[in-house]
């Protein structure tokens, strides 16, 4: 699934680095605790979280994340978009619960980590 | 090559760039991505670690074509209960460091999973010195 689709289904907005068309998501995993993200691979996986500062952009880069839906209509600030940016993460803002986020995207055909 | 960062306490908005340098040099370097990735998760926990514990510290990193060597040397508590500190879950974390979304107490865990070796030197009262290497043959 697209960056853009999964942006369409959880009525989000995208922010951050540019939604890159050729990047295909398979897999969600869906956390606000940094640590539980870096005890696995997430190839081909966004990551659903209401952690909005940015330690989830360092995380993600620690754990080569490529596209993070922030959940509960969290905003992230100027210095978190630039460091998204910078590490060319695209954010996706949701107004939905992170619970919402991934009942859509797992309807949707996206496939739990484990 | 030898690469020295500083540790300071409590800074969460700078905490995670010398990982994020070290993942640039790695890159950098050719490393294959698995080394780079158990390289960067060991060393980022360990960074977070002494941010969020520590009074201060430092970051020593050397790479050679065989391994990479990372010692994060902390002047802070000190951990009382290694053991208990292994541990899946266990963490002192206070409410600030779990705000920013760590504290879940898999810091040790997931360090000791990403790396080859794993050293801790720690005194109650002096600090923490965490020596972490990985293989890349």
């Amino acid at each position: 699934m697209t960056i853009k689709e999964i942006a369409r289904l959880v009525d989000g907005v995208i922010v951050g680095a540019p939604a890159d068309d050729s990047y295909d998501v398979e897999k969600a995993f869906a956390s606000d605790l940094m640590s539980d993200v870096l005890r696995f691979s997430m190839d081909e996986t966004v990551l659903i979280s209401g952690l909005c500062n940015n330690q989830t952009m360092r995380t993600s880069e620690m754990a080569d994340l490529r596209v993070v839906v922030i959940g509960r209509d969290k905003q992230p600030d100027a210095e978190m978009l630039e460091l998204a940016e910078e590490l060319d993460i695209t954010l996706i803002k949701s107004k939905f619960s992170v619970f919402k986020i991934s009942g859509i995207l797992y309807e949707a055909g996206i496939q739990p980590l484990y | 090559m030898h690469y020295t960062f500083d540790i300071e306490r409590g800074n969460f908005a700078d905490a995670g760039q010398a990982s994020s340098s070290v993942k640039r040099t790695l890159k950098q370097l050719g490393v294959a991505p698995a080394n780079i990735r158990r390289a960067v998760v060991a060393l980022f926990e360990a960074e977070i670690n002494a941010v969020a514990h520590a009074y201060g510290g430092t970051i020593d990193v050397d790479i050679d074509g065989s391994k990479i060597v990372m010692v994060v040397a902390d002047q802070g508590p000190g951990i009382p209960d290694l053991d208990a500190a292994m541990q899946e879950g266990w963490s002192t974390a206070s409410a600030k460091v779990r705000e920013m979304g760590y504290g879940a107490g898999m810091g040790l865990p997931n360090i000791k999973k990403n790396t080859d070796d794993l050293k801790i030197d720690t005194k109650v009262g002096v600090g923490t010195t965490v020596t972490m290497t990985i293989y890349l043959a």
